[in-house]
């Protein structure tokens, strides 16, 4: 059997909760997400695109999810905002997903207000055909904040956060789609912040970039990590070396392992982790 | 030695005698278009600009889009020269001269004056048309688009309203002649109606809430020719929705948006362009029917404009000019076409087709304007 066929083979296996096992394991004290035993179906519970997912993202830190394609860790990461909601016949048909110990799919739960906790940067950067300064107002805005002054402060403190305000201040009306790239990215970026989420999560924000643009954008979570929790999907595992404290690493649908960056890049426990990150398969 | 010659020369034949085909059919189109351009402005456009008629005269006739249709006289005067001169201005002649010989006097219905009453009722009816087509056609437009589930519901509903694109238009002149004319619609409060109440009077602040029928008036004329335009409008609205791009969506729904504030602020503004491009195009079209508003709001003759009989109404004429009967181009040239053509009229006729066509061909010209416009400004 090629290494592929054995990793898919032990894939379908019934996995353990890697938590128990995990030797530095996150308390529900440390944790802001915990995600328990959850699986996921977007037809209505036919088949599972997650299954059985057990683990917690520790506050303050960057926590990276990392898998070949299809693994389900872009599914997980829009279950975080419930922007899986947009598929009507998507379920989490197993478990809870518990932030700051509220179950976020309970009835009382407002997606808007956990949208609001819980901000999004997509993969493929989508900054409003509007200028500069209201696409980061944006968030503000829609929250009924006109005050102008308010909004100034907000617009300059988040572009300065992800290190954009220098490139805009003297562009502020220009139109946003006039920004490179790499620009646009962090004016995204800046537009989440802008609403002090906190919770950022990010699916593969640098996937459409170019190396330059991707290695502003890695100091930027290093610098934003001070006062958000990041969690980012990304494909890029030098990436997720770089920037992320917890990795975890995921396999058709299943959780494989969850450790310290270090540990799951140096000393993997489970097999398959170690043939991904060595590149074996993927 | 060349390893790539051409092969199969039959093959090649066949294609290009199908390209010619192709060319040909398109080429008879052209031709057919341009025929009947060319043929409706030799005729009409010496009666807007006598310049270029055979008799010559005034550079542009704004007689012709100013006045009112009226009955043209035709007579022979005391020195045996024919004239022709619409009716008002023939009484004024005569009592300027009562004593002038007039022989051989004939009249001919409609053919006089010019043609503001039917170019005025064509605006009003076209502006009450797409006022009532757009709030709707938008709002069903955003509602399957954006709020209902998609599923054989919405698939049924969507089919039924293309279904009203089928519908012939005399068909919709009846329905809008049952619908808008006969049935009671139009709220209105009346005072002192005493013991001789209608079955639906609603009684408050000292009168009564009645319901009236629109009778033939604009309002019935513009409500079909709405009915008619919406599948245009609706589809048109729901494929510039569609064109926007998910990411603005998914983007402003993951700061925290309501539903509604995500459409109006991160979708609707960019597809009002195409909204607006599409709804000249149906102006365009409903500008020229004539079997809808036969029957709901058109009448051949009528002396005054819609506001100046309003007027007559008492002091709240504005929202009367809603309930009067107008005259309307494609009605105008209907009832021409029935009217045997002689020199006199063919003036009239052929001046009426032409102002139309060009006006026609104002609003194409400027929804294309539109559209170059919408593309040079929003590049996402």
């Amino acid at each position: 059997m090629s290494a592929t066929d054995e990793n898919i083979e032990l894939a379908k296996k019934p996995v353990a909760a890697r938590e128990a096992n995990n030797p530095n394991p996150i308390s529900a004290k440390d944790a802001v997400i915990e995600v328990d035993n959850v699986s996921f179906s977007y037809d209505d519970g036919k088949s599972n695109v997650l299954s059985n997912i057990s683990f917690n993202i520790p506050k303050g830190k960057v926590t990276a999810l990392i898998g070949p394609s299809g693994c389900g860790k872009s599914t997980l990461i829009r279950c975080l905002n419930r922007m899986n909601d947009l598929v009507e016949t998507s379920k989490v048909t197993t478990g809870q997903i518990r932030i700051m110990g509220q179950d976020i799919n309970a009835a009382e739960v407002d997606p808007i207000e956990l949208r609001k906790q819980v901000g999004m940067v997509f993969q493929k950067y989508n900054p409003f055909p509007k200028s500069v300064y209201e696409n980061v107002a944006y968030g503000l805005r829609i929250q009924g904040i006109k005050n102008k002054g308010r909004l100034d402060e907000a617009v300059e403190v988040s572009l300065r956060r992800a290190a954009l305000w220098n490139e805009v201040k003297d562009r502020l009306g220009s139109s946003a789609l006039g920004l490179s790239g790499g620009q646009q990215q962090r004016l995204c970026i800046a537009r989440t912040i802008a609403v002090n989420p906190r919770i950022v999560l990010m699916d593969e924000p640098c996937s459409a970039l170019d190396p330059i643009a991707t290695a502003r954008i890695e100091e930027l979570i290093a610098e934003l990590q001070e006062d958000f929790t990041i969690v980012i999907v990304t494909h890029n595992m030098q990436q997720a070396t770089r920037v992320s404290d917890r990795t975890a690493f995921f396999y058709l649908g299943r959780l494989i392992e969850y450790d310290e960056t270090t540990t799951i890049f140096g000393n993997p426990s489970v097999s398959q982790t170690e043939d991904y990150v060595s590149g074996r398969f993927g | 030695m060349n390893p790539f010659k051409s092969s199969s020369k039959t093959q090649k034949r066949k294609d290009a005698i199908v390209a010619g085909f192709l060319a040909v059919l398109t080429y008879i189109i052209l031709a057919c278009t341009l025929f009947i351009f060319f043929d409706i402005t030799k005729k009409g456009l010496p009666v807007i600009m006598p310049v270029f008629s055979e008799q010559g005269g005034e550079v542009f006739n704004s007689d012709f889009l100013t006045r009112m249709p009226e009955t043209l006289v035709e007579f022979t005067d005391g020195e045996g020269l024919k004239k022709s001169m619409p009716s008002s201005d023939f009484t004024a002649y005569t009592k300027k001269n009562p004593d002038a010989v007039v022989e051989n006097k004939k009249t001919n219905a409609y053919s006089g004056g010019g043609i503001a009453g039917p170019l005025i009722g064509t605006a009003l009816l076209v502006i009450v048309c797409m006022i009532a087509a757009l709030i709707v056609g938008v709002a069903a437009a955003v509602y399957l688009n954006e709020y209902a589930s998609q599923g054989r519901f919405v698939g049924l509903i969507r089919l039924a309203i293309m279904n009203l694109a089928g519908v012939p238009s005399i068909v919709f002149g009846l329905f809008g002649f049952a619908f808008f004319c006969l049935f009671p619609l139009l709220p209105v409060f009346e005072t002192g109606l005493g013991a001789d109440l209608p079955k639906i009077a609603i009684p408050m602040f000292g009168g009564h809430l009645v319901f009236k029928t629109l009778g033939n008036s604009l309002l019935a004329g513009g409500l079909t020719l709405a009915v008619m335009v919406l599948p245009v409008i609706i589809a048109a609205c729901e494929e510039s929705l569609k064109a926007i791009p998910k990411g603005f969506r998914e983007a402003s729904l993951a700061l925290g948006a309501t539903k509604w504030q995500c459409i109006r602020t991160a979708v609707l503004p960019y597809a009002t362009p195409g909204i607006l491009t599409a709804s000249v195009l149906g102006v365009t079209r409903v500008a020229g029917e004539t079997a809808p508003i036969m029957f709901t709001a058109a009448v051949a003759l009528k002396g005054k404009l819609p506001w100046q009989d309003a007027q007559d109404n008492g002091i709240f004429w504005l929202p009367d000019i809603f309930t009067e009967s107008v005259q309307a181009m494609p009605y105008h040239i209907y009832t021409f076409a029935k009217i045997p053509r002689t020199e006199a009229t063919s003036a009239m006729q052929d001046g009426s087709v032409f102002v139309f066509l060009v006006m026609v061909m104002l609003f194409a010209s400027f929804s294309i304007y539109l559209r170059i416009q919408y593309r040079k400004k929003l590049k996402w």
